[in-house]
Order: C-alpha cells, then structure tokens, then sequence
C-alpha cells in the first residue's frame, strides 16, 4: 500500500459547481445523469410558481372540469374540485425541494460540527459525542416525528423543518467523523499546528475543505431523506395541508379516490416527481462515491485481462485510524460502541 | 465484560433516552393537551382525567422529578394508560393486538429483501462491470420511490384493475382470528401486496451496499491468493469474499432496521393493515396523546431489540467478535 489518501481532496466532487468542461467530462456519467435529472427539477422549482399557469388554489366551479383528463389549456388534467393538476405540482416542486435542502444544509452544518469537533478532540469528548449520534440514530426517526407533529396544534413547515434537522444529522455525523480522524494526524496538520495556527481555523481551512466530497454525499442523503419524510408526512396529512407540496398533493389525490376514480394525471404525476427527485440524487451520490473510491467505477474504469474484469489497484482511502489511543474513561465509553468490534487485536493486547 | 453485554448496556441508554425525550415532549408543547383531549372525548370520566394529567403532565402534579419518576414507574409496569378515543380500552391492550401483526410482516419481508438484496449484491460485485450493474439505475428508480406510492400503485394494477389479491386490512371479513388454516391462509393472502411493497423498494439499497463493499473485498490480497492458489471461484466468493464483506452489511442492516420500520408504518396505512402504523395515525387524528406516545416507545423498543439480536449475529459470525468475547 503506498499511501493513506483523503478521499478525493479536489473541489470537481461538487457536480453542481461550475466545473470547467474537462471535469464535467471525467465525472462518471452516472453523476452526470443525476445532476441533470436534479438541474430539471431544480429550475422547475425556482420557475415553476411564476410559469404556472393558473392559481394551484383555485376551484374551476364548471362542473365540465372536474376530473378532467389532460388536454391543451390543462396539461395534466383537474383535480375533482377543478383545480389545475399541473400548477399544483410546479408550486410543490418548489415547496418540497425548498424544504429538503434547508433541512439538508440545517443537518450537514450539524453533522459536520459534530463530526469535526469529535475527531478533533479525541478521548471523552469524542465518545461522549459518538454516543449522542448513535443513540439518536437508532432511535427511529419517522415515529418519533408523527408524534412531535401530532401535537404541535400549528403545523407549519418551521416545525417539520426543525425536527427533521433535529433527527437527521447522524449520519452525516459518523462518516466526517472517521475522516477527520484520519486526516487529524497526517503531516500537514501537523505543520498548520507547527505554526501556531489556531485549532478552528485548522479545522475550517485545513480539514473540511479536504472533506468536501464526503460532505456534499452526506448533503445529498439528507436531501434525499429529507424529501422521503417530508412526503410521507404530507401524505398521512400531519404536516401543514394547506400549502402545496408534492407530499399534499398525493393526500389531496389520495383522499379525494384519484386512483380509484382512474384520475391517473392527478396522481402519477407527483408520484413520479419524488422519484426522479430521488433517483437523480441517488444516481448524483453514486458518482460523488466513484470520484471518491475509483474501485467503484463501471467497466469503464477496470482492465480486461485474460478474460476477467480487473478493477484498478488499490486506491481505497483508508476511513478512520481505528487504533488511536483512549484514555481509561474514553476506552470505556468507547468499549460499548460496535464499531469497537473492529479495533480487533490490538485492543484485546493492550487489555 | 463480554461485548454483547455491553451493546445490551447502550441500548440500555438508548432506550432511557427514547423514555426521557417521550417524557419531555408532552411538557415542552405549550397549550394544555389534556383540556384538548376533554374538549374531543366530553364522556371522559373524572378519573380519566387524573391519569392523563400524570401521564401528560398537566396540571402539574407534583415536582418534575417526582413526575419523571413515577412515569418511569408506569412505564416500566406496562401501563401506558387507558385510551381516551376508544375508551375504556386500556393503551396496553390495543397494542398487543396491533403489533404481531406489524412485526410479523415487517420482519419477514425485510430479512427476504435483505437476503436477496445481498445475494444479488454478491453477484453485482464480483462480476462488476456486468450485466447486474446495468440494471442498478431501474433498482435505483424502485428505491427512489416512495413507499406509500408504490404500494398505491400496486394496488392500484393487482388489487382493483386484475383481482389477483385483495386490496386491504389484514384478513378477509368474517374471519375470527385464530389459530386455524382459515384464518392463517387469508392472512397471508393478505400480506402478500403489503410485503412484496416492502421487498421491492428495499431491495436495491441492500444490493448496492453489498455490491460496493464486495468491490472492496475482491481487491484485498487474501482474496487475490485465494484465487492464485486455484482455489475454485465458488469457494474464492463465498468462502473468502463473501464471508468477510457481510459484516459491513450487517452493520448496516442494524442501522436500517428503524428506516425500514418507518417506511412500514406509511406502507400500513395505505393497506389498512391492521398494524401498529395504523394505529398510529388513527392516534394521530384523533389526538390521542397517550396511545401516540406509547406507540413512539413499542416502535423505538423494537427497533432497539432488533439490534441487539443484529448484534448476536455479528457475535456468531464474526470470529474476531468472538475473539473479543474470550480475551476481556
């Protein structure tokens, strides 16, 4: 093994940014196809309520378009009460998408200062720290968020914004985590020490700009989850049902018999959305996780020889110095983790 | 003290937490829950009255820690209260009934998912580059639905368009529930569309993380000696890389457990299965604080055991957690 490398240090692992065109040309097309399908659906949210075509609100009282099926003045048809299906989804993409990266920025900005500060500090803090981010991980987010939301008698979008940031950041949380542990004792931090650079201005020029993939993945899985939950809650009709979101239209849809009703234009359409939504940020991840861990790649990347795919050599960024030193109290604390099953030996020596 | 000992003890802690935020979150919420509830339900009676003051903690009886302590106390004697919208019905009660249907489900057609989600992802990995990894972008798409969605959908094709299975609850009408072949097979009948939503949507997520820790795996060394050695590719995949890139999974598999059930809840509810997600959106609406609150704890208890059993698992599988179990 020749060297232990941060992942993917460069900047080009944010595909959104301007990249020059030689970049965009590297990126796994897998990202390329996940950045347009969020580009499509993120100018749709940005245009989407000055381009909708009527008030997603207003009820046609004619009763010839209620339920009406698609055609020229309403693209994607009426709802039951009249209302056009297709400026109710331009409205909601806004909504959803305007909510989910909040919470998306909310939850990084958490998880990186929980992450950071864990590594960074070592010993009790950084069990103690560990601790809080797997219980809350364990504990299950979507029942806990009904319930909050249950009781809440305002149902605004703050509430389900704060809660699902509130409830989300784990996981960005334990893989910045085990990156800055590994780049916490590499040489350069050692020299930013050396000159009596102080400890937050090594953390932010230093350590999180050498973690920027790994946190614009972990950006993206909450985005994702966050459109997830924030549906989902829609759909049971916990959250603010007067605003239009995807999620609202799919219980409007849902209550009102869309699909029994064979009112396929009400309902598909936002069905449809989220997953796209969903599905280009997956495919986007993917691709931030092929820059990052070459390995990963498709055939593209790895060498036919002698009639097997062999994929390139070992470039896997080691995560996490697992066998640092702990202090008595922080050894203990950390003993009751389960990734202390992976310390393996040299732990059991040293006992 | 042996490692599973230990997991025991932090979910221990995880389960106090759960207890204490369940405690809090009825006090921090300005604006009186139980007169909300009395204004809902007029025919409560005055004792009805009291226990939900303790249990919700209006009215404040007493000092917070004594409140604290003797919720803990109620807690642990399972006794979550009586339901205030179906009244008299003890919340205990409603619970036992809703939640085998839930665990039965929800537990099956994960570990199918799981098990085929990593037999493909083994597949996926080591012939990367085939013709599996051609078809991640459509499981990605399945993935990316939401649950409740594609169960609408399937309903939609195979339970209202084609007849092939019903389009809801538990078990056909009339049926008592029981231990009898009657009863059994309309149950399963019933949870084929609940489960196949389930297997379908989750399959994807167990196969792309097995496929990209198998990627892994296949490139350690011990791997490429194996197959210097002549080993057959069998024994090379299964035995050698398999073997070693299922931990990472099962890990993971922990951590999924309460996504999956939080993705079951919504899925209950578009089947109208009568589980405990059912329950809790009949809660929800009809702002029955303490059956909502107790649902909260059953989920997040069972979440916390599912780990624990994960956690023997890995004890089982991986020798190195054994190892660790004989020397501290």
């Amino acid at each position: 093994m020749t060297a232990v490398l941060p992942i993917s240090a460069e900047p080009a692992a944010i595909p959104r940014e301007e990249a020059r065109p030689g970049r965009w040309r590297r990126m796994p097309a897998k990202a390329k196809v996940g950045a347009i399908l969020l580009g499509l659906f993120v100018l749709a949210g940005i245009i989407g309520p000055l381009v909708a075509p009527y008030d997603p609100s207003f009820q046609n009282p004619s009763p010839a378009l209620s339920l009406h099926g698609p055609y020229g003045a309403h693209l994607l048809g009426t709802t039951q009460s009249g209302q056009d299906v297709l400026s109710q989804l331009l409205v909601g993409i806004r909504l959803t998408l305007e909510l989910a990266f909040i919470v998306g920025l909310v939850a990084t900005v958490l998880a990186v200062i929980v992450g950071v500060t864990a590594a960074f500090l070592g010993g009790v803090w950084d069990e103690v720290l560990s601790l809080l981010t797997n219980v809350v991980l364990v504990i299950p987010a979507l029942p806990l968020l009904i319930v909050l939301l249950g009781y809440f008698q305002t149902k605004g979008q703050t509430a389900t914004i704060l809660v699902l940031s509130l409830l989300s950041w784990p996981w960005g949380a334990r893989v910045v985590r085990a990156q800055t542990l590994a780049i916490r004792n590499r040489d350069f931090i050692a020299a930013a020490r050396e000159t009596g650079e102080k400890t937050w201005r090594i953390i932010a020029w230093e350590i999180v700009p050498n973690e920027v993939s790994l946190i614009a993945a972990s950006f993206v899985n909450t985005v994702l989850y966050a459109i997830g939950a924030s549906v989902a809650l829609a759909f049971i009709g916990v959250t603010n049902l007067n605003s239009w979101s995807l999620g609202t239209i799919l219980y409007w849809a849902e209550s009102q018999q869309a699909l029994q009703l064979g009112a396929w234009w009400w309902f598909i359409p936002p069905g449809l959305a989220v997953a796209l939504i969903g599905t280009g940020l997956v495919l986007l991840n993917t691709g931030i996780d092929e820059l990052g861990n070459p390995r990963l790649r498709d055939a593209a990347s790895a060498s036919r020889i002698a009639g097997r795919w062999l994929p390139p050599a070992n470039p896997t960024p080691v995560l996490g110095d697992v066998s640092q030193r702990r202090g008595r109290l922080a050894g203990f604390l950390h003993s009751f983790s389960r990734s202390s099953l992976l310390d393996e030996t040299e732990g059991g020596r040293a006992r | 003290m042996p490692f599973i000992v230990r997991r025991l003890v932090f979910y221990l802690v995880a389960a106090w937490v759960a207890l204490t935020i369940n405690f809090f979150i009825p006090r921090a919420i300005p604006g009186n829950a139980v007169q909300n509830v009395m204004a809902k339900f007029p025919n409560l009676q005055p004792s009805a009255y009291k226990a939900l003051e303790a249990l919700l903690g209006v009215g404040h009886p007493g000092s917070l820690w004594s409140q604290y302590v003797s919720y803990l106390d109620e807690i642990f004697h399972f006794n979550f209260g009586t339901d205030v919208s179906q009244y008299p019905a003890s919340v205990s009660s409603l619970l036992v009934q809703t939640l085998p249907w839930t665990i039965t489900l929800v537990g099956v057609a994960t570990v199918i998912a799981f098990l085929i989600g990593t037999a493909l992802g083994i597949v996926a990995g080591w012939r990367h580059g085939g013709s599996l990894d051609r078809v991640l972008p459509g499981l990605m798409f399945l993935q990316a639905i939401p649950y409740f969605f594609f169960a609408l959908i399937l309903v939609e094709l195979l339970a209202i368009k084609t007849q092939v299975f019903p389009s809801g609850q538990g078990y056909a009408d009339g049926l008592i529930p029981g231990w009898h072949w009657d009863f059994i097979s309309s149950a399963l009948y019933h949870s084929v569309l609940p489960a196949l939503t389930i297997v379908l949507t989750s399959i994807a997520g167990w196969m792309l993380q097995m496929r990209n820790v198998m990627i892994t795996t296949t490139g350690e060394d011990y791997v490429i000696a194996a197959q210097a050695k002549g080993l057959p590719n069998r024994r090379v995949i299964y035995t050698y890389a398999a073997r070693n890139a299922l931990l990472p999974q099962l890990q993971g598999f922990g951590l999924a457990v309460g996504f999956v059930v939080s993705g079951a809840i919504v899925m209950e509810i578009v089947f109208g299965y009568p589980g405990i997600g059912l329950l809790l959106l009949n809660a929800v609406t009809s702002k029955d604080y303490p059956l909502m609150q107790a649902i909260f704890l059953v989920i997040t208890f069972a979440v916390l055991l599912a780990n624990l059993v994960v956690d023997m698992i890995i004890v089982v599988a991986d020798p190195r957690a054994r190892r660790r179990e004989a020397t501290s």
